[in-house]
């Protein structure tokens, strides 16, 4: 599997990512600047954690206008693959390449902290590393996470299986009062109807590296090139 | 002196856009703000819901081409269609 990192001004969690990617799992990982459009070599594209362009208007709003993301748009409609982290996920959804919006937290805080998170199945590339209804610990540094859908999109999404993880207490309870940031339905990360596109707030590239204390993230990026 | 527009046959528009969250979405913002006010003592205040403003000036062909022009940078950029909606006015300069 050949990653491909994008670098928007403001990314900061490319060096994270890639440091997971090629220094840990050794794969061949390449960083890709936004101004670049040919990215056919690449297997997996990640859009790493930040505040792209400043985060100005919205959250992903401008970096999504990005050449490469033209390119992106080709790579999820040729079935390869695309993981949004954080800022990533938020470039996604501006993107339409998945549904829904990321709006302030609920109570207005920058949160950064270490949460629970259940997966929700493993029948999916990204979570078939875990169990159904395993409690992760994952860290969130973030103050644009609090999904929002219509309910139409929301029932969608349920029905077609597409929410791989909510927030959680640390048995799996997802109680009002273990949501971080006021997500609709405790939605911590979701996938598009094929399942190529997966974008989450939580930072598994974070959790992934037994220096830094939990590797509970790094059975996704196994998964990814197992 | 020369004034190119009547050349290209083209007209300035100052325009001001509104972009409010759509009433489904909880504005938090704006319940904090609701709650300031409350205790500076206006109780009559309620629905505080806080947008963005913003001014431009749009060179287009005519009144209509302009009204096109932003209704299409509000649906691609300015506002994003699943949680906020927009309008704007737009006077020649």
């Amino acid at each position: 599997m050949k990653f491909g990192v994008v670098i928007f001004p403001g990314s900061n969690c490319d060096r994270d990512v890639s440091m997971v990617t090629r220094g840990i799992l050794g794969q061949p990982t390449r960083m890709v600047w936004h101004q670049d459009t040919d990215i056919d070599d690449l297997d997996v594209i990640i859009l790493p954690g930040g505040f792209s362009y400043g985060d100005y208007l919205r959250c992903g709003a401008v970096a999504r206008f990005s050449p490469v993301m033209r390119s992106i748009v080709q790579h999820v409609a040729a079935g390869k693959y695309v993981l949004g982290i954080c800022n990533g996920f938020q470039i996604l959804t501006e993107a339409g390449l998945l549904p829904g919006a990321l709006i302030r937290n609920r109570d207005l805080h920058f949160i950064c902290d270490q949460v629970y998170v259940r997966v929700e199945h493993n029948q999916s590339l990204w979570t078939k590393h875990y169990q159904p209804h395993q409690v992760i610990c994952l860290p969130i540094a973030h103050g644009e996470g609090n999904y929002y859908a219509d309910e139409d999109t929301l029932k969608k999404l349920e029905d077609n299986g597409q929410i791989l993880f909510r927030y959680c207490s640390e048995n799996g309870d997802i109680s009002p009062q273990y949501n971080p940031n006021g997500s609709c339905h405790n939605i911590a990360g979701i996938i598009n109807e094929r399942g190529n596109v997966l974008g989450m707030m939580p930072h598994p590239e974070r959790a992934s590296d037994v220096l830094l204390g939990f590797t509970d993230g790094k059975a996704l990026f196994e998964a990814l090139i197992s | 002196m020369f004034d190119q527009s009547r050349l290209f046959m083209t007209q300035k528009f100052q325009s001001r856009i509104y972009i409010t969250l759509r009433p489904s979405v909880l504005d938090t913002a704006g319940v904090a703000i609701e709650t300031g006010l409350h205790q500076l003592g206006y109780q009559g205040v309620e629905n505080v819901r806080i947008g963005k403003y913003i001014e431009l000036v749009l060179t287009a062909k005519d009144a209509q081409e302009a009204d096109a022009q932003l209704h299409q940078m509000c649906q691609q950029l300015l506002a994003n269609p699943v949680i906020e909606n927009y309008r704007f006015e737009f006077t020649p300069l």
